[in-house]
């Protein structure tokens, strides 16, 4: 190939034109093909380099812009992202550190799986190898020649410039580290003619998909292979990589990516983000460092080892006594530890399991649901309402309107309005703030017996704190009755469903798909709401591999433009 | 004599004529390299390039406690921003203004800010649109190491209210420490050493970043129509990125108000005020130093979302929260701990632009060559009121800009302060700015320098 190339490179100009049509035809992705960008998360970035390199490369802080939600999901927002200039000043330096990490004595016997003639010069031969092997990976589907060529001519230029093979060899690496073909996951496809507006997914674009889906992770090379030899768009294929992808432990690393993004752990609204909560200690001394550092894990390991290692309906996660905790956990709910934290040793987590006269059910009772909702310095019925409903239902609450006024009802020391419940009622006697207040607030109130750092009480400032409800007309009392009421309400599988195939897909379903979801919801509903089958059904499903061309932008259906 | 590298193009570079060979400037260190008043260049007369920066502070201020009782140059400073008195020579603050919503649903804390930065309030709070700082920058800082720094002083990211374009704001650095070393670290080169090697390591950075460049034709006749801007975003951060290896390549010009700033140990972030004032002054330094030192020539500074999570410990609940919460007492008019917050923020703003007046420039400092706007998100967040907004401007960006004046105009739109410093700052098409009703073409005229 490379012979090729130089030949017709030495023919001239009007057959150098000549070469790079037919070299379009060795492309790996379709002539007509649409192409638009998915930038990585941080996340994503950190798990590619480790999987391809190992995970003794270092790489330190890759914060860049934290994504917005849009639509109850950062995987949506993250359609609106570019690289800004400090992302990619922090990227580049990444970048130069890693290619630097690859080449070191360290870890290039393992890694370039050649050595070169001289370590003092370029190699064209191994560098060709090597940038192959790790482009295929990098970019999720082969180079093409011309990029080959391209990153070969970096590292004969560094080499020559520097008078080290390895030095040459890391700039072509740290070129392709800050590529928008590694930066972002292109995704190429082409017009379903069946379906027009609908793009279908090319071979490796699939690939990607479903890797990151399933795994948050890059596509292996099985799954790369797929791809490349057509089988991946076969449904026999896809069926072999979607049970392999199934069946490893990385699923469980999917999974845990979905769910801090569903259950909003990095923020929501003015709720902030678990890392940047402020619950303030001298009100709840209990609610220490460690707590807030194993908050999100506590609901992770639950969900794991409900959906995963128990293969358990989803629904019941809401009424589930089994958790697992740490020692500042179990001191927080108030219950005895059979497992100390050792000075500098590993936080040990213990399964455990909730008795039926406790007041912890399910997930509504943990502290990355209750404290992420709550104020720093006491709890929000309104607060938590709104994320119950946002988070687990998927509805949405409207904002406030321009000119709210809160003050008829927030004076905590009024002696006539002793308990949140009784202020709050005042609030939804106003016609301003009912609206909105009702479809939040009797779910929030039965929260209460809960504080802001999740530690039970049954008063406030001496009066009994009253914990009834509803829920869109269904009356409850306390957590133990609305956990329930909400693992039976439609709406909650309906809610999950969505999610995770919006999730998939990084975008909203359209309507035909939205009715295929609800046929979905009925049949999971009727055999159990179970991780496995809801991602088989999503992966196998056609549509799951398709995008759509967003309004107001007229099809294109010429060849490479 | 002042040396310099002759300027380093892509082709040379790419060509190894340098060949990594060493390049030793001879320079006199005592030698005045300014004019008599610091303004300008010596050998040259070239004005030091003027700086801009914002500084966000949610929540606004206490209603009509911060209104001056008269207009124009000689006003008394109310109690209530009377911690800004030490600056009010130096301080424009501009009242009554008002951000308007053309039907459109008031994001709450969000589309007041995003209007003065951007001139537009768009339909949904997650769209937003290039911010004026980044059209200042691209006049004045197309020369600079780092076309902008933005810093948050609460630990949010996303605190920042800058962008370039409409796919989402810049991220903030929330470390002090991580802004040391990003600015003073192993790749900072002092402007008045005497010595000056480019690296070949950058030279082959900057190589490959050239490389990077070369595909952006070939991708953009790829991308689809509606992923095209972000591709070129990512390609104009190429492009600012290759520029700031170029200036590294460069032997900068001597900066004698330049000194490297202590690097101090990170400070503990979070939303509480005494943590976020610190932090607040460690920003200042660096971005003072910054400044000084010719590394950057435009800076956002914020602190946390403009929900302002901002809390006095051993409080239950934080600013904003107080701000819909606190009763307004009956016999004072006004809610006296939202009062005590606006105070807070209205000191930590005296910390950061005294802290750009403490460098001195020849006859006079940091700040006089610099224009800081300072902006909130609401006229009043109790109501989320988008009436009555007031905004400060502190320097005059080297003459720029009149100082010392109180401005209202009452009911007019809050984007008339971003299109007078935009006319200040002597921007292209700058005549008019904004959309539907916040579109303005009149500036505060009063405070512009005649060109």
């Amino acid at each position: 190939m490379r012979m090729q190339i130089h030949h017709l490179l030495r023919l001239g100009r009007p057959l150098i034109v000549a070469a790079a049509l037919a070299l379009s035809a060795l492309l790996p992705w379709p002539a007509q093909a649409e192409m638009s960008l998915i930038r990585l998360t941080p996340e994503q970035y950190l798990r590619t380099i480790h999987d391809i390199f190992g995970l003794s490369i270092r790489v330190d802080d890759n914060k860049v812009e934290p994504g917005f939600r849009d639509e109850g999901l950062l995987a949506i927002g993250d359609r609106k992202l570019t690289v800004g200039s400090a992302e990619l000043e922090r990227y580049e330096t990444l970048a130069q550190e890693i290619a630097l990490q690859v080449v070191d004595a360290k870890h290039r016997p393992i890694l370039l799986g050649c050595k070169p003639k001289a370590e003092d010069a370029a190699d064209e031969a191994c560098a060709t190898q090597f940038i192959s092997k790790v482009g295929l990976l990098l970019f999720r589907r082969p180079l093409t020649a011309a990029e080959l060529q391209q990153y070969v001519s970096t590292h004969t230029r560094g080499a020559a410039q520097m008078h080290s093979f390895n030095t040459g060899l890391a700039a072509a690496l740290s070129e392709m580290l800050v590529s928008p073909e590694f930066l972002f996951r292109v995704v190429r496809s082409t017009d379903e003619a069946a379906h027009p507006g609908t793009l279908q997914l090319d071979a490796y674009s699939r690939a990607a998909r479903l890797s990151f889906f399933l795994w948050n992770a890059t596509p292996d090379r099985e799954l790369l292979a797929a791809a490349q030899s057509g089988r991946l768009m076969t449904a026999a294929g896809l069926q072999q990589q979607v049970d392999r992808l199934l069946d490893s432990p990385r699923l469980e690393d999917g999974m845990r990516t979905f769910f801090i993004d569903m259950l909003a752990f990095g923020g929501l609204d003015s709720d902030p983000g678990i890392d940047a909560l402020s619950i303030d200690t001298g009100f709840y001394p209990k609610f220490t460092a460690n707590v807030q550092a194993d908050a999100e894990e506590q609901t992770l390991r639950t969900i794991v080892d409900h959906l995963l290692y128990k293969n358990k309906d989803y629904r019941d996660l809401f009424t589930t006594r089994d958790t697992f905790l740490t020692p500042a956990l179990a001191a927080l709910y108030d219950v005895p530890l059979p497992r100390q934290q050792e000075l500098g040793g590993a936080v040990p987590w213990v399964p455990y399991h909730f008795s039926d006269s406790d007041p912890y059910i399910g997930l509504l009772t943990q502290v990355s649901f209750l404290s992420l909702h709550s104020h720093p310095g006491r709890s929000s019925p309104t607060r938590r309402g709104k994320a119950l409903r946002e988070i687990f239902l998927c509805q949405k609450v409207p904002p406030p309107p321009g000119n709210v006024d809160f003050s008829l009802v927030q004076n905590t020391s009024d002696p006539r309005y002793k308990t949140v419940r009784q202020r709050l009622t005042v609030h939804r006697n106003e016609p301003m703030c009912a609206g909105c207040h009702k479809i939040m607030d009797p779910i929030g109130l039965s929260f209460e017996n809960f504080d802001t750092a999740a530690e039970y009480r049954r008063s406030e400032n001496g009066a009994q704190i009253d914990a009834s409800g509803d829920l869109s007309g269904k009356p409850f009392v306390g957590v133990q009755q609305l956990a329930q009421v909400i693992r039976d309400d439609p709406a909650t599988t309906a809610c999950l469903i969505n999610r995770a195939f919006s999730y998939g897909t990084q975008r909203k379903p359209t309507a035909a798909e939205q009715s295929w979801l609800t046929r979905l919801q009925g049949q999971l509903s009727q055999s159990g709401v179970r991780w496995r089958d809801l991602m088989r059904d999503i992966t196998l499903n056609p549509d799951f591999y398709t995008d759509v061309v967003p309004a107001n932008y007229a099809r294109t259906t010429s060849t490479l433009h | 004599m002042m040396g310099a590298i002759k300027n380093l193009s892509r082709r040379k570079v790419l060509r190894g004529m340098l060949g990594g060979a060493a390049v030793t400037v001879g320079l006199p260190l005592l030698e005045c390299f300014l004019n008599e008043n610091g303004t300008a260049y010596a050998a040259t007369g070239k004005a030091l390039t003027p700086c801009f920066g914002t500084w966000f502070f949610g929540l606004g201020l206490t209603p009509k406690l911060w209104v001056p009782k008269q207009t124009g140059n000689k006003y008394t400073l109310p109690d209530h921003i009377g911690v800004l008195a030490p600056l009010q020579a130096k301080m424009n603050l501009y009242g009554g203004m008002q951000v308007f919503l053309d039907g459109k649903v008031n994001q709450n804390h969000i589309s007041g800010a995003q209007c003065q930065m951007t001139g537009i309030v768009t339909r949904t709070g997650t769209e937003y649109n290039t911010s004026f700082d980044t059209l200042i920058a691209d006049q004045i800082g197309k020369r600079s190491r780092f076309r902008s720094l933005e810093v948050d002083c609460m630990g949010d990211r996303r605190g920042s209210w800058s962008a370039r374009g409409d796919n989402g704001k810049s991220p903030a650095e929330i470390s002090p420490l991580a802004l040391y070393q990003r600015i003073f670290g192993p790749e900072f080169r002092d402007p008045n050493a005497a010595h000056f090697v480019p690296d070949p390591a950058v030279m082959l950075r900057h190589s490959v970043l050239s490389a990077v460049s070369e595909q952006r034709q070939a991708l953009t006749q790829q991308v689809s129509a509606w992923d095209r801007a972000r591709l070129d975003e990512y390609f104009s951060s190429v492009r600012d990125l290759e520029q700031k290896l170029q200036v590294e390549l460069e032997k900068p010009a001597p900066l004698p108000a330049c000194t490297v700033p202590q690097k101090e140990e990170e400070p503990d972030i979070g939303q509480l005020i005494d943590q976020v004032s610190k932090v607040n002054r460690q920003f200042a330094q660096l971005i003072a130093h910054a400044l000084a030192c010719g590394q950057t020539q435009v800076f956002n500074v914020s602190r946390g979302s403009s929900l302002s999570p901002l809390r006095e410990r051993g409080q239950t609940s934080g600013y904003h929260q107080m701000t819909h919460e606190e009763p307004i007492d009956a016999t004072l008019g006004y809610q006296i701990k939202c009062k005590w917050y606006a105070e807070q923020q209205m000191a930590m703003l005296r910390d950061f632009v005294q802290t750009l007046d403490s460098i001195r420039e020849g006859d006079g400092t940091l700040l006089d060559r610099t224009v800081v706007y300072a902006f909130t998100d609401h006229g009043e967040a109790r109501l989320h009121s988008m009436k009555d907004y007031m905004a400060f401007t502190f320097g005059s960006g080297g003459g720029r800009m009149k100082t010392g004046y109180y401005l209202a105009d009452e009911g007019g739109a809050a984007t008339r302060v971003g299109l007078t410093i935009m006319q200040a700052f002597g921007l292209p098409n700058s005549d008019a700015w904004g959309t539907e009703t916040n579109h303005v073409v009149k500036p505060f005229s009063e405070v512009l320098v005649a060109a």
